[in-house]
């Protein structure tokens, strides 16, 4: 029996999204019996531990450490190397999220092991090592390798697979794993605050409005905030909107600012360059309103409006708010 | 305060990729190249801090002779000195990246006779993105490490890195000397002064060759993902679209 070792995170509501899906990736990965193991952050509530029996996990490690309180990622990184330090071990894998990737890179780090980040598709071969496919350039380019090395540490690509459940047969046996860690490693941990919020945020809006070059400026953007409120949505921005300083850049959608998943992205004045593509590719619908019929956009929205925002916009604000008015009249 | 900050030479890709006929490499015949986001805004980061408090940045990079461009970028806009280790392969994993710039650091702190109170990165390059460089870089240094900051201090002796997650606030106290990766959005880059692009016109760069490790991963190929490409149904033209956009949100169940 091999095994395939996963760092799940945990939130309110148990085993988030990213990590199931982790362990969806992390039963795919051979077609040898396998047995997966997870390691968590915090104790799971009963509903946690029913939720990562349902996706296969029959080992479950918890960190436990009187000096840690917080996310810390090397004292996570060193459970994963308790847990991944037998011959049996096949992989260790988490969720491409900020804290997966930084968890996996400081195991890869201490262990002079290799780390393949942001992996859509990984497969044993029959040889030995792996046959992977990963993200370059945020997911706007597929890189196609091979890994040739025992134990190897893969983090999994938010978009690689569906959560798809595969229950295990019998609840998973439950344990505490107490790292060593050094003073140094001790003092590298998280404190955290939840500093209250306004609005609906970007990362998880339903609908998200962004505005790019063409809206003109940050007078501009009065129209595209009027609108986000009225669809219930978020205001998303382009890079080039924060290099100007016209918008924040907390409200920035692409590589290096928000990966969004709305159901409705609609793109105002964004010509749509790859690296703004890579944060919001996983939108259910996309609307693009752009007076260059052949912008880049143009080939990944679903419909589009030719035309300039400054006039498009504002008829169309103005088009919501007769009709919302209409409908109170009834 | 002496800071390093370590920056990648990538190419200025726009709205698609193109790659060559061996399906290994990125056309950049029609490109311009550049620094990842995340790292010329390490870059501002790095010449605040020593603006604050006393100091040089270095900048250093690994990659083809022509990263010099980028290193010369970094000049005009603060840094003090730069440095090159120049290697053939267009591209180096991150675990022999890793190598060659710990071994560099530790050359020129023995020749400074002093380290650096900071190394800085990118959180992760924007082509690779391997997200592992600099982590790898502080454990062989033995130094405390903190990735993805959006905001740093820096007072005697400590580095206090803020960032967010989920929703949360993550704070870190780093002693000094430490390794800190950056997000875009920590500072808004400024642009170079015409004294700042005579000095990096006149800068020297310093180089060192570095040694590279086999790797056990090997790339075979790059693809463009196909499934993207749509074809938008055009709705109109102008306002006369509104009537059309307005009844495609409502079938889409966003206005009530």
């Amino acid at each position: 029996m091999t095994k395939v070792v996963c760092y799940v995170e945990l939130d309110a509501d148990g085993v988030v999204d990213a990590s199931a899906r982790a362990l969806t990736f992390a039963r795919g990965i051979t077609t040898r019996p396998t047995t997966l193991a997870a390691l968590l952050p915090s104790p799971p509530t009963a509903e946690a531990l029913g939720q990562l029996q349902s996706f296969g996990v029959s080992d479950v490690a918890v960190l436990e450490h009187d000096g840690i309180s917080g996310y810390s990622p090397t004292a996570l990184s060193r459970c994963l190397d308790a847990m991944s330090g037998e011959e049996d071990t096949l992989a260790v894998v988490a969720a491409a999220t900020d804290h997966g990737n930084e968890v996996l890179a400081h195991l890869a780090a201490t262990t002079g092991r290799d780390f393949v980040a942001v992996c859509t598709a990984a497969r044993e071969e029959d040889g030995g090592g792996f046959s992977l496919t990963r993200h370059r350039w945020g997911g706007s380019l597929l890189e196609d390798s091979v890994l040739r090395a025992p134990r190897a540490i893969f983090s999994v690509s938010t978009d690689a697979v569906p959560p798809v459940p595969a229950p295990a047969a019998t609840a998973p046996t439950t344990r505490t794993i107490r790292p060593e860690l050094s003073a140094q490693e001790l003092a590298l941990q998280a404190a955290e605050s939840r500093p209250e919020s306004s609005g609906v945020a970007l990362a998880s809006a339903k609908v998200v409005v962004s505005g790019g070059r063409g809206v003109g400026g940050p007078e501009g953007f009065a129209v595209i905030e009027e609108l986000a409120a009225l669809l219930g949505g978020a205001v998303g921005v382009s890079r080039v909107v924060t290099s100007l300083g016209w918008r924040p850049h907390r409200e920035q959608v692409g590589q290096t600012g928000t990966k969004v998943t709305p159901d409705l992205y609609l793109a105002c004045g964004i010509s749509g360059a790859i690296q703004h593509l890579a944060g919001c590719q996983s939108a259910k619908q996309m609307v693009a309103i752009n007076t260059d019929p052949d912008a880049p956009i143009m080939a990944r929205a679903d419909y589009a409006v030719i035309g300039d925002v400054s006039e498009v916009l504002p008829a169309l604000v103005a088009a919501l708010g007769e009709r919302r008015s209409r409908g109170r009249g009834e | 305060m002496d800071v390093l900050v370590c920056v990648k030479r990538v190419p200025m890709v726009g709205g698609r990729i193109a790659l060559q006929p061996d399906q290994r490499h990125i056309d950049t015949t029609l490109l311009g190249f550049t620094v990842s986001p995340h790292e010329e805004c390490a870059v501002e980061e790095a010449v605040q801090v020593t603006e604050a408090h006393g100091g040089e940045v270095t900048v250093l990079t690994l990659g083809p002779p022509e990263a010099a461009e980028q290193l010369r970028a970094a000049v005009s806009v603060g840094a003090a000195s730069a440095v090159l280790l120049p290697t053939e392969e267009e591209g180096l994993g991150p675990i022999a990246t890793a190598r060659a710039i710990t071994s560099a650091v530790t050359r020129l702190e023995r020749e400074r006779s002093r380290v650096f109170d900071l190394v800085m990165f990118g959180n992760e390059a924007a082509d690779t993105g391997d997200y592992q460089v600099g982590i790898r870089v502080a454990h062989a240094l033995g130094r405390a490490v903190a990735t993805g900051v959006k905001q740093l201090e820096v007072t005697a002796g400590e580095a206090v890195a803020r960032r967010e997650y989920r929703g949360a606030e993550e704070l870190f106290r780093l002693p000094l000397p430490a390794v800190v990766t950056v997000k875009e959005g920590i500072n808004l880059p400024r642009y170079p002064s015409l004294p700042g692009r005579m000095r990096a016109k006149k800068a020297t760069i310093v180089t060192f060759v570095p040694e590279t490790p086999d790797e056990a991963v090997e790339m075979r190929t790059l693809r463009v993902p196909t499934s993207e490409r749509r074809s938008a149904e055009v709705l109109g033209h102008g306002k006369e679209a509104v009537p059309a956009l307005v009844s495609l949100l409502e079938k889409m169940g966003v206005v009530s």
